[in-house]
């Protein structure tokens, strides 16, 4: 087991890298001089000269990147063009709503989602599963922004029941946090929602069609424990599986939910920064929503022996 | 009054290409104590069968008529709640697969406690305690520690047998059994077989055995019904059916049916084959459901389905040219 | 055995019993054939295909609809509500939504189809690839897990925000996010069928590698590349807006359903209709998709077909 562990976390350093490595050549994959990209179309010579010293884009290419590596593992992340600020530090002013919006969407949807899935290969056929099933379909139709502007329309301007934008932080209480996280987490989890359970009802659709489901019928084992009990846990690998994945939509969704509802976490950094364009901050940000993505897929590979007794490392 | 009596049971699937008559006017009883087998080629509807006297077909797309009568209360007039306690309780099953017929990730005494848990209301300890007695009985050695083992960690056998004390956990009245040796090897198949017939002694329940296997049948059984195209047609005791089978189908399952050592004696004759297919169910038969493929086929037969008949004493056939006194063949 | 059954002549029309008849417990199955069957045992293809083939439609006949020049300002009558003149309201701009959201399909479509096309070529190329050329294999998948590491928008944005707004450039960068999904399912499938019978036959009987890809692998990589197309297609539309929303996709000069709604961003409070309408369109256009590529797979893959 241990070793499984350390090999796995092992093995997640060429794919850190590759990342890295991509991250980092992104400003050198698009044409032209990197500087006088960044710098935009109205800047002067001096301008760029002073982004080329900066970005250090004199030195050789390799040198860089090693450079870069080496800045990045003792927590350095560069320093905006914009603000002249250092990047882990703008990230880590940022970082408190980007990582609530995530958690709380991440609770919410996982809780709503399960459920409805299992309830919907339950059902299979009837209108419950058609309309869990039509849901699934229109929560990967609508754009995360379309759901947000939707739901602060109705919620917070025409009923008046909760706060259009903005975001106030967990040390100014509770009731006021979740207030201004309902709507930004339900209109991120949406298509989260309709990913997970899509996969739960597939999944518990294959499993209920197993022997061993039988015989607990047999047994006369209620519908509840056979759903919960005997099932659910046998499908638990996939939805799992799923619900890491799926961090990659709730990453890319919170850029966009940030900007609805003006939540100043890394999802409005990031688009700042790249209508600035901003490079040191886009790279440090996708960078870091890339690390967290593969640590987090990373653990729930190492839980999967917490839900099937067959997988042994 | 018979322990199980089963009348004009019609087990029909609904399909996009037509109804599926799976069973179709099937009726036998079972007293208590009694062995019965069902025979058939797969496909006849025999497991379809024990699943319906279970309830365990799904609705929609199946759906169950008749009446399945178990100590006079009709089986199928039941609410869900009522028929869950006769699951696994008064009444309850064994499985051909062995290999997936048991949940892979909950341990092997979990699973053989959650029928006394839920029917006679044992808590989680005494539950395990009486979960470790019935791995004793079902001869699994150290069942202390294989308790807490998952059915992965056993062999096909042995599963079987985890099958068996799941079965019999609750003292059923009445023992499904479907196809319960197929999957397992020979040596094994006589070990359960043998098991089963100890257990029967020592619980006392009836047993159905539902099988395509002849040998298992002449084993085992005390009174067997032949099944074909979901209905039954012939049924009598056990000697008899072996002695002097009345329908040609039976007659052709018998002959088709290697004979051991029959090489050895001399005796060459080919094996018997019954020739054709069973006919689709989704379409409503005329005539003898047997008439594709009967050797003695008349236009009668292909008119007028034949009535079961008594041909001779506890012996009934559904043909109507299987005379009253059977010419041993 | 034959000895105890009676020859017909034996049996008396009197001695015949008939059995009872067997009544119907279930209404009959009416069974559909033909052109009407498909779509009623496919209701998702019959609805999906055909919104989708009225949106292309709507595409390339916009000039027909009743639309006036997209892009013409007038000052004079911005932001007007929805009316008999002006179906969907004017915008901040003066120009006609209506028109605007009819001429918008037009880029839609075509990133939803251009991304699908190119990156099932791509991802079919490189899933071949790796899965016949061993070396290949493990420097190609790295660098898929790498890319599929970096989560698609932000790696279409993180693109989109060196690039000039184009729409081959958007084409491109939502591309490039989708790659690594498309090979690893071909390459999924390379695998499995290297290991069926058939291939080992193929390839012990001397067949050379691209006749085996022609004849073998293509064949069997058709149905899962046609359902996971459209699902690309559908999430290429999502993302055009998503880019264009956030200020990095498509030039405002060309009207898309993205950049339409980009623009009524700012008056979203107050004139709520400039975002609404293009934004039906859109989720209406990638429901259809979606559903189009549900019903593929289950026509497409008896396995999952049978369970429903």
């Amino acid at each position: 087991m241990f070793a499984y562990v350390v090999r796995r976390v092992l093995a997640t350093i060429p794919v850190m890298a590759i990342v890295a490595l991509f991250v980092f050549s992104l400003l050198y994959i698009a044409p032209g001089d990197p500087a006088a990209v960044i710098a935009g179309d109205q800047a002067t010579p001096d301008d760029v000269e002073r982004i080329r010293q900066s970005l250090g884009l004199d030195r050789p290419y390799l040198v860089r990147f090693g450079s870069w590596v080496w800045d990045i593992l003792r927590g350095d992340l560069g320093v905006s063009i914009f603000t002249n600020l250092p990047v882990a530090t703008m990230i880590k002013q940022r970082i408190e709503p980007t990582l609530s919006l995530m958690i709380v969407t991440l609770c919410l949807a996982v809780s709503i989602a399960v459920p409805m899935g299992v309830v919907a290969a339950w059902k299979v056929g009837t209108w419950i599963d058609r309309m869990v099933m039509g849901f699934a379909v229109l929560g990967f139709s609508v754009p995360v922004f379309v759901v947000g502007y939707l739901l602060a329309y109705v919620f917070a301007l025409e009923l008046d029941w909760l706060p259009v934008q903005g975001y106030t932080a967990f040390s100014q209480g509770f009731v006021p946090w979740i207030e201004n996280l309902i709507l930004p987490a339900v209109a991120l989890g949406s298509v989260y929602i309709a990913l997970i359970a899509r996969i739960t009802r597939a999944t518990m659709l294959e499993v209920l069609q197993q022997d061993y489901i039988r015989t607990a019928r047999a047994k006369g084992a209620n519908q509840v424990s056979i759903l919960f009990l005997h099932a659910l846990k046998n499908a638990a690998v996939p939805i799992v599986t799923v619900i890491g994945i799926g961090i990659a939509l709730l990453i890319g969704g919170a850029v966009v939910t940030e900007s609805v509802f003006a939540i100043p976490g890394l999802g409005r950094l990031t688009v700042d920064a790249i209508l600035r364009r901003d490079y040191p901050v886009i790279q440090g940000v996708v960078l870091l929503f890339s690390f967290v993505y593969v640590l987090v897929n990373l653990v729930i590979d190492l839980l999967y022996t917490l839900f099937d007794p067959r997988i042994r490392y | 009054m018979a322990l199980l009596e089963v009348e004009n049971l019609q087990t029909h699937f609904r399909t996009p290409d037509g109804i599926n008559r799976a069973v179709d006017g099937l009726s036998f009883s079972v007293e208590a104590g009694e062995t019965v087998a069902i025979v058939g080629e797969s496909g006849c509807g025999k497991s379809v069968t024990s699943m319906s006297i279970l309830r365990l077909i799904p609705e929609p797309p199946g759906k169950i008529a008749g009446s399945i009568r178990f100590n006079g209360r009709d089986l199928l007039k039941m609410s869900d709640k009522e028929m869950r306690a006769v699951r696994g309780n008064e009444i309850s099953m064994i499985f051909q697969e062995p290999m997936t017929s048991l949940n892979p990730v909950l341990t092997v005494g979990r699973q053989i406690g959650e029928t006394l848990r839920l029917h006679q209301g044992m808590s989680a300890a005494q539950a395990e305690d009486r979960a470790v007695e019935m791995l004793k009985l079902v001869g699994i050695p150290e069942p202390q520690r294989r308790v807490k083992e998952y059915p992965h960690q056993l062999s096909g056998g042995m599963r079987q047998r985890v099958m068996i004390a799941i079965a019999l956990a609750c003292n059923p009245k009445l023992l499904i059994a479907d196809e319960p040796t197929t999957a397992l090897d020979v040596t094994i198949q006589a070990q359960i077989l043998d098991l089963m017939r100890d257990l029967k002694r020592t619980v006392g329940a009836a047993i159905v055995i539902i099988t395509h296997d002849l040998g298992v049948v002449a084993e085992v059984a005390e009174r067997v019904i032949v099944m074909y195209a979901g209905r039954k047609v012939e049924e009598a005791a056990v000697g008899k059916l072996f002695g002097s089978p009345r329908h040609p189908y039976t007659q052709g399952l018998l002959g088709s049916m290697p004979k051991l050592g029959s090489s050895l004696t001399g005796d060459e004759t080919r094996l018997q084959e019954i020739p054709g297919l069973v006919p689709s169910l989704k379409k409503k038969l005329e005539g003898c459901v047997f008439a594709s493929r009967c050797p003695h086929t008349t236009d009668l037969c292909r008119k007028v389905a034949p009535a079961l008949e008594e041909k001779a004493p506890g012996h009934i056939a559904a043909c109507h040219y299987a005379i009253k006194e059977a010419v041993a063949a | 055995m034959s000895a105890s059954v009676l020859s017909p002549g034996d049996v008396s029309a009197a001695t015949v019993k008939a059995a009872a008849p067997l009544p119907d417990i279930m209404p009959p199955v009416k069974v559909r054939k033909g052109l009407w069957g498909f779509m009623y045992r496919n209701p998702s293809i019959a609805i999906g295909g055909t919104i989708v083939l009225l949106m292309i439609l709507m595409a390339i006949f916009a000039p027909l609809l009743w639309t006036v020049d997209p892009t013409a300002l007038a000052p004079a009558r911005r932001t007007r509500e929805p009316s008999a003149q002006y179906w969907f309201g004017t915008d901040m701009l003066g120009r006609d939504v209506y028109s605007r959201v009819v001429y918008g399909a037009r880029v839609s479509l075509i990133v939803g189809f251009a991304v699908a096309f190119c990156a099932s070529v791509a991802g079919l190329t490189i899933g071949l690839i790796s899965g016949f050329v061993r070396w290949a294999d493990g420097i190609i998948m790295r660098v898929m897990d790498g890319l599929m590491s970096i989560p698609s928008i932000l790696l279409a944005i993180a693109l989109m925000a060196l690039t000039r707004g184009s729409v081959g450039n958007v084409i491109l960068a939502i591309t490039v996010a989708e790659i690594p999904r498309v090979s690893r399912l071909v390459r999924g499938v390379v695998l499995s069928l290297r290991e069926q019978p058939y291939v080992d036959a193929a390839v012990s009987c001397g067949t050379r590698t691209p006749v085996i890809i022609w004849r073998h692998i293509l064949p069997n990589t058709i149905a899962p590349m046609t359902v996971q197309a459209t699902y690309v297609c559908a999430s290429a539309m999502i993302v055009e807006s998503i880019l264009s929303f956030i200020g990095a996709g498509t030039p405002p000069i060309i009207p898309s359903w993205g950049n339409i709604m980009a623009e009524g961003r700012a008056l979203w409070q107050v004139k709520p209709y400039i975002v609404f309408f293009p934004a039906v369109f859109l989720s209406i256009t990638v429901l259809a998709v979606n559903l189009l590529g549900d019903g593929l797979r289950d026509a497409l893959d008896p396995r999952m077909a049978k369970r429903l």
